[in-house]
């Protein structure tokens, strides 16, 4: 399941929910992307998430239905947030649910360096000196071709 | 066409969405790109390093070389940050 959404979300109601009434379900893996309060040696005092509405949804549910393709899932969830956020606050959600650990905690990777690299969103940071566009990082494309390059040791 | 720009292209030309018709001879990605540097200075700024735009063809990435036609929607954006 995917949802952008501008609003919070509580945490221990989404796993439960995800997972409840599904007996074949044996683990659980959740990343959790929270708001920092530093950027490469800069104070943050918050952020500004903007996004491609319509694309966003369109490309966190391909990335979903490839990881449901390469892993046995019973059950994931993306929750992605926009808008202004400050330290500490939660952005992003990803939880996988599988029958045994490995597959519920490698797609749960795959599905964040996935998402990093490939979902429309942008980061504006403001400090003190005034709001800037986050970089991309050359070590999220690094992380995301690590599963191209099992795809190729596969075939 | 329906063109959207996002993040800083967006603050650098100036304009979130626009509609443009271009000529007949504009009938790919890289193409439509060079021929927005035209519009006006913002758009030139914008589109100055191309190795750091990424664009999508109704709302799927595309190479310079996708094919292009009236009534597609393109959006221009830098490489994503978010998660």
């Amino acid at each position: 399941m995917i949802r952008v959404q501008r609003d919070d979300f509580d945490l221990g109601r989404e796993l439960a929910a995800l997972t409840a009434g599904n007996h074949k379900v044996g683990g659980l893996a959740v990343f959790v992307g929270l708001v920092r309060d530093m950027a490469g040696g800069d104070a943050v005092a918050a952020m500004t998430l903007e996004h491609y509405p319509g694309m966003t949804e369109k490309l966190l549910a391909e990335i979903e239905a490839e990881a449901k393709a390469r892993w046995p899932l019973e059950a994931s969830l993306v929750i992605h947030r926009y808008g202004r956020l400050e330290p500490g606050d939660r952005i992003v959600l990803v939880a996988c649910a599988s029958a045994h650990r490995q597959a519920a905690l490698e797609a749960c990777n795959f599905l964040i360096d996935w998402l990093k690299t490939k979902a429309p969103f942008w980061k504006l940071e403001e400090g003190a000196a005034g709001a800037k566009w986050v970089a991309s990082r050359d070590s999220d494309e690094t992380a995301a071709e690590r599963w191209a390059d099992k795809d190729n040791a596969a075939e | 066409m329906k063109l959207l720009y996002f993040a800083w292209l967006k603050t650098k030309t100036g304009v979130a969405e626009e509609e443009v018709s271009p000529p007949a001879e504009v009938t790919n990605v890289g193409e439509l790109l060079a021929w927005l540097k035209d519009r006006g200075p913002g758009h030139a700024e914008a589109l100055a390093d191309l190795q750091v735009i990424r664009v999508a063809v109704n709302q799927a990435y595309a190479d310079p070389d996708h094919p292009i036609k009236a009534g597609d929607e393109v959006a221009l954006f830098p490489p994503v940050t978010g998660g």
